[in-house]
């Protein structure tokens, strides 16, 4: 049975060549320079390293720099997308996973699972129609009231709701990510034996007391793991507020990469901070790297 | 975004018995005002595509307008559109007949593997699943503005940029029937006389074939709904697909035709869920499969 290892070459070669040297052109860009039109020049020694992109991307996102402010706003947005998703996803994912029974359990499964399905640009683009100032959504939230409560907090400013509101680039982030949360969610939730919860109810705890106790902790792990999967993309995210906003006073860091990259002249910046980016998001990638390792194992 | 695709493996349902007689009825409203949220304004989206007139924001009349009769904005009439339909199915498909071969091999050959460096592949393999969607696509961006430049940009980088994320998920749902089905099958295979690439013909490769079937499903559904690395990687209008022409229009006051294209797009999963759904069936006669082993990817 031995024999069959080589069937793994073709693929790992396509995943050195298209993933690994990929990644190191980042590298190789962001330690590189530039043409006098601009266009970057990868160095792709170590030797030859050029650190003049890799300081100004850092003077860029340390207190006080150009981009500051907007690693800050992603920082919050992003928190507090998590946080809304959380408080969302957790109560849906504990309902279907211990208490829905048979057939209405199948159903809320496939309709849980149905947005997977559904483009993400497809489901942003569904809340374009209904925010637009005639959208169904606007005016139920006018007719709430529900603008003026953000309006006082800040998060809204004006009548437009896909001008520039931050609330709807958060509310757009939860909305398109909740559901990569409920399912790690479900299947932690979904794997803690019931008869601890029998087991703290016969020792005199209550409903709440059980769930405090026994369901809360054993769920952590899970938790903690659907939290890093999808805090991961929600850091790179520049089409949300791209298409719930439009305008630079809601641009997170993605949006900044984008712009540098794909706009123009500042491809070596771009790839310099792509790289811290993707430091500071190191630990989370090792992280959920070990939760899907360990999740194989069993 | 991090490529995230169906469902992760699930345990299984704990028996009716053993539950809780008292339904919180609180939690089950959340859950279905949740469901409502999360599916109505795509449903409001594909009511808008049937229009008669040309407001997205509310319903006109019924029309197929959008789709075909239109002579200039419909989806069928319109080239932006139509080209964009076509082009999102020829890289779906394109990575379908590539990442499903090179992602099976890799994942018998990873199962196989005792050698040195066999922790270091699986970690390679998994590496693109936890990276983040635009770090991948600058890189890729990079590497064919540079040294692959004779690759560069088009068609050819967006099915690449594709494969190469599709592959890890093709590995992690074969693999994971891979584990379901053990040695002792090939074994037994081999013990009766049957040369090796018999055995991989006629007991493996059939005995994984519900899993590539999923997995196929899986890579078709990633790469419709790409957006970074297709944007990144493409080269002008003739190498836009559906999310990208999305992004493009969504906010510049689109007609309904913009809806039509979506709602065509979610018929064309549909389908291929389906489709899939059948094989998946067919392929796994005497084997242990049921709705929510398909749903997991295969796995269980």
């Amino acid at each position: 049975m031995r024999r069959w290892g080589w069937l793994a070459t073709p693929g790992l070669a396509w995943l050195a060549a298209f993933f690994l040297v990929a990644f190191y052109a980042i590298v190789a860009v962001g330690f590189g320079n530039v043409t006098d039109v601009y266009e970057p020049v990868p160095h792709w020694n170590p030797l030859d390293w050029n650190v003049g992109y890799m300081l100004q991307a850092l003077d860029d996102l340390l207190p006080g720099g150009r981009s500051w402010g907007v690693f800050l706003r992603t920082l919050l947005y992003v928190g507090l997308a998590l946080a809304l998703s959380l408080a969302i996803g957790y109560p849906v994912a504990y309902y279907v996973s211990r208490h829905a029974r048979g057939r209405t359990k199948v159903v809320l499964l496939v309709l849980l699972v149905a947005p997977f399905w559904i483009s993400y640009l497809m489901r942003m683009f569904a809340w374009t129609n209904l925010l637009d100032s005639q959208g169904y959504a606007a005016q139920a939230l006018n007719a709430l009231s529900i603008d003026s409560l953000f309006r006082a907090v800040g998060l809204l400013d004006g009548d437009d709701w896909l001008g520039g509101q931050p609330i709807a680039v958060i509310l757009g982030l939860v909305y398109g990510y909740v559901p990569y949360l409920i399912l790690p969610l479900y299947a932690a939730l979904d794997r803690i034996d019931q008869r601890l919860i029998e087991a703290a109810r016969d020792l005199g705890a209550s409903p709440a007391g059980a769930f405090r106790r026994v369901v809360l902790p054993l769920s952590k792990a899970g938790t903690l793991g659907g939290i890093v999967l999808i805090a991961l993309p929600m850091f790179g995210d520049y089409y949300t507020p791209d298409l719930m906003s439009g305008s630079p006073r809601t641009a997170m860091i993605g949006n900044t990469i984008n712009n540098a990259v794909q706009g123009g002249p500042d491809k070596a910046l771009g790839a310099a901070l792509t790289l811290l980016l993707s430091l500071f998001l190191l630990v989370f990638m090792l992280y959920y790297l070990r939760v899907l390792r360990r999740e194989e194992g069993t | 975004m991090t490529k995230l695709a169906p469902a992760p493996p699930m345990a299984p349902p704990t028996p009716p018995a053993r539950r809780r007689l008292r339904r919180p009825s609180g939690l089950a409203l959340v859950t279905w005002v949740y469901i409502a949220w999360s599916l109505v304004p795509v449903l409001l989206a594909i009511r808008f595509a049937f229009n008669e007139g040309r407001s997205r924001t509310s319903g006109q009349g019924f029309s197929l307008r959008w789709f075909w009769t239109d002579p200039t904005l419909s989806v069928r009439n319109d080239p932006t559109l139509w080209s964009a339909l076509e082009h999102s199915l020829v890289l779906a498909g394109l990575a379908m007949l590539i990442a499903t071969p090179l992602g099976t091999a890799l994942a018998i050959g990873l199962q196989r593997w005792r050698g040195r460096g066999s922790g270091v592949t699986n970690i390679l393999t998994l590496l693109p699943l936890v990276t983040p969607e635009l770090v991948f696509a600058v890189g890729l961006f990079l590497l064919f503005t540079s040294l692959f430049g004779f690759i560069g940009l088009g068609t050819t980088a967006q099915v690449i940029g594709h494969v190469t994320f599709s592959i890890s998920w093709v590995v992690l749902i074969v693999r994971g029937r891979l584990v379901m089905i053990g040695r002792d099958v090939e074994e037994a295979a081999a013990d009766l006389g049957a040369p090796p690439w018999h055995v991989m013909r006629r007991v493996l490769l059939p005995l994984l074939a519900p899993a590539i079937a999923a997995a196929t499903l899986s890579v078709f559904a990633l790469s419709i709904d790409d957006f970074v690395v297709a944007q990144y990687m493409a080269s002008g209008a003739d190498t836009t697909t559906v999310p990208m022409r999305i992004y493009a229009s969504a906010r510049a006051a689109p007609t309904p035709a913009l809806n039509a294209l979506v709602t065509i797009m979610l018929a064309l999963t549909l389908l291929a869920l389906v489709l899939a759904w059948l094989a998946y069936k067919r392929l796994s006669r005497g084997q242990e499969a049921g709705l929510t082993t398909f749903a997991a990817g295969g796995t269980k």
